[in-house]
């Protein structure tokens, strides 16, 4: 047996609770944030991603209160991100309880932040986000990609995807990797929300280009999207949302799915 | 029963000392060897640096490592803590603690690095810190290195990473995990059982 892949839910955390369509009936409090990490925890989860989608300078309080409440119902791995600009706000989140921080527009602004968490804390907790967005304006010196039809390149947004940056997210992720992150967080912007399936054509992209773990995010509306994303490229852990939300297709039951289609994964 | 953590600084060693407490161990974290040891047990943590770690003890300490645990105090290193007890790292310049014969190695770049991630464990050998663990359980890793080393007698168990990685070392009251038994579920939590009830003793 080798590495297995890892599969991740994801919860959005907006002033303290779980925000995006909830539907536990098992839970009462279907937007505790606490209450659906030890769910998941419980069913077998390879791991855990927070993502801070207020993210305002208010609710960093919140926020770290928030991590150290998980961190002691967990015990698997756990990387918080959303809003992280500056070395203090990452160190809060870290030694609140966090494994991992996850850092995108802070990042893009003041790339060297990547080599100050690294030497302070390791690379191993140190994961940039990356969210891509196709670009379908061809221009010079971006790595151009084709999905049979159209030509385009893959663009870094920041701001949660709110504001292009005019990076191409391949070279991004290469530099990235040499300033000192130990892992990406890859999201496609135009699969998310969508249900239909990973990007596979920019995890691919990604994948091939650095030699850290990437984790696929964006688009994953059932089970068989991670198997695709796995079949198809050489990533290491799929993120999902919204799939988890419904009993159906609880973590266990995706992970026995992976399995009966020889992905190893751990049960 | 209390046990210390060292804390080099850096990182989160929040989890760590939850998992102990859930155990039911009282935790100090501790800054140096300065006092006489007063505790059952030792953690030398996984998250941070070689070098600073190494100089985090060495420095600020008027005691050195080796003499602190001579009276036989379990210790337990974790990841970066367990590449401590040997001689040198290819992470750092600064001399390790030498408690192990051996050295500590980059993993080769044909693979991706971070080794991130569960792997299962190949035991080798009995250890009281494996104790009621099924041979290939699952744990988590997430380190850059290795340990290399000719006294195969103190590798407990390993891992396939494509290449041998030893997973858990055991020599006397030295005890390593190159994963995070904290971080390991159900099987991690076994292993810290274990190792308190080796700290009661």
């Amino acid at each position: 047996m080798t590495l297995t892949k890892r599969i991740i839910p994801c919860l959005d955390v907006a002033n303290g609770r779980v925000v995006k369509g909830l539907n536990f009936e098992s839970i009462k409090d279907a937007g505790d944030p606490v209450l659906l990490a030890e769910k998941y925890g419980n069913e077998g989860a390879d791991e855990l991603v927070f993502l801070d989608i207020t993210a305002s300078q208010e609710q960093r309080e919140t926020i770290r209160s928030l991590v150290s409440k998980v961190a002691q119902v967990i015990d698997i791995p756990f990387t918080v991100g959303g809003g992280v600009k500056t070395l203090q706000h990452a160190r809060d989140i870290l030694l609140s309880g966090a494994d991992k921080v996850a850092i995108n527009t802070g990042a893009v602004k003041n790339p060297q932040i990547l080599t100050e968490l690294m030497e302070l804390f390791g690379k191993q907790c140190v994961v940039l986000t990356i969210d891509a967005k196709r670009n379908y304006n061809i221009s010079k010196g971006k790595n151009i990609f084709s999905d049979g039809s159209k030509s385009f390149w893959f663009e870094v947004f920041i701001y949660g995807g709110k504001k292009e940056t005019g990076l191409d997210a391949i070279d991004w992720a290469k530099k990235a990797q040499e300033l000192g992150a130990g892992e990406i967080l890859l999201t496609s912007i135009d699969k998310d929300g969508t249900k239909d399936g990973y990007d596979l054509i920019l995890t691919k992209a990604i994948v091939e280009s650095v030699n850290i773990p990437v984790i696929a995010s964006g688009g994953c509306g059932e089970p068989k999207h991670m198997l695709d994303v796995f079949k198809n490229t050489n990533v290491d852990a799929a993120l999902a949302a919204s799939i988890f939300h419904y009993e159906t297709h609880s973590v266990d039951r995706v992970k026995e799915f992976l399995k009966e289609n020889s992905i190893d994964v751990r049960l | 029963m209390k046990l210390a953590i060292f804390d080099y600084g850096a990182g989160n060693i929040f989890s760590l000392k939850i998992a102990l407490e859930k155990q039911g161990s009282t935790v100090d974290v501790i800054t140096n060897f300065d006092n006489a040891n007063s505790y059952s047990g030792l953690i030398l943590p996984g998250v941070g640096n070689f070098d600073p770690a190494i100089r985090s003890i060495r420095d600020y300490s008027s005691m050195s490592f080796q003499d602190y645990v001579k009276d036989k105090t379990p210790v337990l290193g974790i990841c970066l803590g367990m590449e401590m007890f040997f001689e040198k790292s290819e992470e750092g310049k600064e001399k390790g603690l030498a408690a192990l014969e051996g050295e500590v190695v980059l993993l080769p770049n044909k693979f991706k690095i971070p080794h991130m991630g569960w792997n299962n464990l190949r035991i080798k050998k009995s250890s009281p810190l494996l104790e009621g663990v099924q041979d290939s359980s699952w744990v988590y890793f997430v380190h850059s290195y290795r340990v290399k080393t000719k006294n195969f007698d103190v590798i407990v168990a390993d891992s396939d990473y494509g290449i041998e990685v030893p997973a858990v070392i055991n020599k006397g009251n030295l005890y390593g995990t190159q994963f995070h038994p904290e971080k390991s579920g159900k099987v991690g939590s076994l292993m810290i059982k274990n190792f308190l009830r080796e700290c009661k003793k």
